[in-house]
């Protein structure tokens, strides 16, 4: 029997683009054309100034540590305790939930404002998860 | 809203509290409005109003033989009963009912008759926080409380006191669920749940439930309990992602509701006599205290690690034990309402002595959103 898979997102007409990004390697946020309000998640309209005139574009990936939690239990399905469940402060502004791999899950390890890059995980031939790392250099 | 217009005239909470393996959810809340309604010395025929959350109002209307002309399904979370305590008291100033009935009760325990919880793959939860490993409360409630602990430069020791604080209240409450003294290392070794947070920093996971009946204060005086009147209330919501929140460093919901409802009831904090806030977790009281406005955040961690919360203190916190000690059925905002009251009667386990405003600070769904109520016993 195959072990329990990590919960996967079912995209929306309104969030597609965003996980046809990360499929292909692009962490996509959206900017308003109207004010230059970057933000997330996604939506066709802008959640400062209501313009429905918005623009996906590609980010840099490049973000830092905001805060996190080393989950011990209950762990979800998919995950081996201690895992890290972080939000991420990316580059652009908006903030995301993500995990932080190739770094130990330890507080010693995980500082906050540490500088991060994403990191694509591919879950099957429809979705890729955007990770993030710990920045190189 | 207008000032002590509206009145609380009957309160309870289930007979038991704590593993209720006999009662199904449904059952539960009928327990508890069977005990509200007798407190009140009303019938249930009496009752022309009906709110509740997670259970429809339908389903507890029709299970008790209600006929209302006013229901409110608001279910926010955990704080949802405040938020139906300011509507309801709208709702009779208006004249859509007289008499309203506020029920809350969970089978968090045993389980039994419980709505399924789930996270659609498709909501924004599920697509943007759920594949991350979420997992329940314990997994994200606590996920803000690192920021604030740097921002505000707040201890693992002052949070830790919150909940010998806690402990300290619920000794002296014969219903709560765990009553032996602990101590900051008690804390800081017990079982790890989500780093930073170790099992003695989370809440219970009990049954129970409680309910509460409101009228307008005309009628209250002639009640057999001492009426509890509502001052000031306020209420708001921010976003169900976490992960979203404006900042970590405060809750906006909180700043919305805690301050509305102190400008409703024109005091000020030195006023205060008895407070709670919600404490499904350890660092709410901090976040409360901030941003209700009792001081400034930087301070919270030092204001409880110095005992000014404990029993004694200038500021009486959470004094049925609280979430962590009490009971926590999973939308505890009943229980803080619950012992406001009871303050405000005189009869609370652990009185405050001469107590004669109560603010009940709520919050639900992580951060998601905030009620705030303000009691007093004098009009």
């Amino acid at each position: 029997m195959a072990e329990p898979a990590r919960a996967k997102p079912k995209p929306t007409p309104e969030t597609q683009h965003f996980w046809d990004g990360t499929q292909a390697g692009e962490l996509r946020l959206q900017r308003c054309d109207a004010c230059a309000n970057v933000y997330f998640p996604p939506r066709p309209f802008c959640p400062s100034c209501a313009s429905r005139k918005v623009s996906v574009f590609k980010a840099s990936g490049k973000g830092t540590l905001y805060s996190y939690v080393i989950n011990h239990r209950p762990a979800a399905p998919g995950f081996t305790p201690p895992y890290a469940i972080a939000v991420v402060e990316l580059d652009e502004g908006p903030r995301m939930m993500s995990n932080i791999i190739d770094c130990p899950q330890t507080p010693e390890a995980l500082e906050l404002d540490m500088k991060l890059e994403v990191a694509f995980e591919k879950l099957d031939d429809k979705i890729t998860l955007p990770l993030f790392r710990p920045a190189k250099g | 809203m207008r000032r002590n217009a509206v009145a609380v005239v009957g309160a309870a909470e289930t007979t038991e509290l704590g593993v209720i393996p006999n009662m199904s959810q449904i059952q539960l809340h009928a327990d508890a409005a069977l005990n509200a309604i007798a407190d009140a010395g009303l019938k249930l025929s009496d009752i022309d109003g009906i709110a509740t959350a997670v259970e429809t109002p339908q389903q507890i209307a029709h299970y008790l033989g209600i006929t209302p002309t006013w229901v409110d399904g608001t279910s926010v979370g955990g704080c949802s009963f405040m938020l139906h305590v300011r509507h309801a008291a709208a709702a009779i100033e208006a004249g859509l009912c007289k008499t309203v009935l506020i029920t809350h009760a969970e089978s968090g325990k045993s389980m039994i008759g419980k709505l399924p919880r789930s996270t659609p793959a498709d909501s924004l939860n599920g697509q943007f926080e759920s594949p991350f490993g979420v997992y329940g409360p314990p997994s994200m409630f606590p996920i803000p409380v690192l920021r604030y602990m740097k921002t505000y430069g707040i201890t693992h020791e002052q949070i830790a006191m919150v909940a010998v604080v806690q402990r300290e209240w619920a000794a002296k409450n014969p219903r709560a669920t765990m009553k032996a003294p602990i101590t900051v290392a008690d804390v800081l070794n017990s079982k790890m749940i989500a780093y930073p947070f170790r099992i003695l920093q989370c809440c219970l996971v009990t049954d129970g439930g409680g309910a509460l009946i409101l009228t307008s204060a005309d009628r209250a005086k002639d009640f057999p309990n001492k009426p509890v009147y509502i001052l000031g209330t306020g209420e708001s919501v921010e976003t169900p992602m976490v992960s979203q929140m404006e900042t970590f460093n405060s809750s906006r919901a909180f700043k919305v509701a805690g301050p509305t409802a102190f400008r409703e009831a024109g005091i000020a904090h030195k006023d205060v006599d008895h407070l709670m806030i919600y404490d499904a977790f350890a660092h709410l009281p901090l976040y409360g205290l901030g941003d209700l406005g009792f001081m400034p955040h930087e301070e919270t961690g030092k204001f409880i690690a110095d005992g000014n919360t404990r029993p004694g203190g200038k500021l009486p916190l959470n004094t049925n034990g609280g979430g962590l000690s009490y009971m926590h059925s999973g939308m505890y905002g009943m229980y803080a309402l619950q012992e406001s009251v009871r303050q405000m009667r005189g009869i609370a386990p652990a009185q405050v002595k001469d107590a004669k405003i109560s603010v009940c600070h709520g919050v639900g769904g992580m951060f998601a959103a905030s009620g705030t109520i303000i009691f007093t016993n004098e009009k």
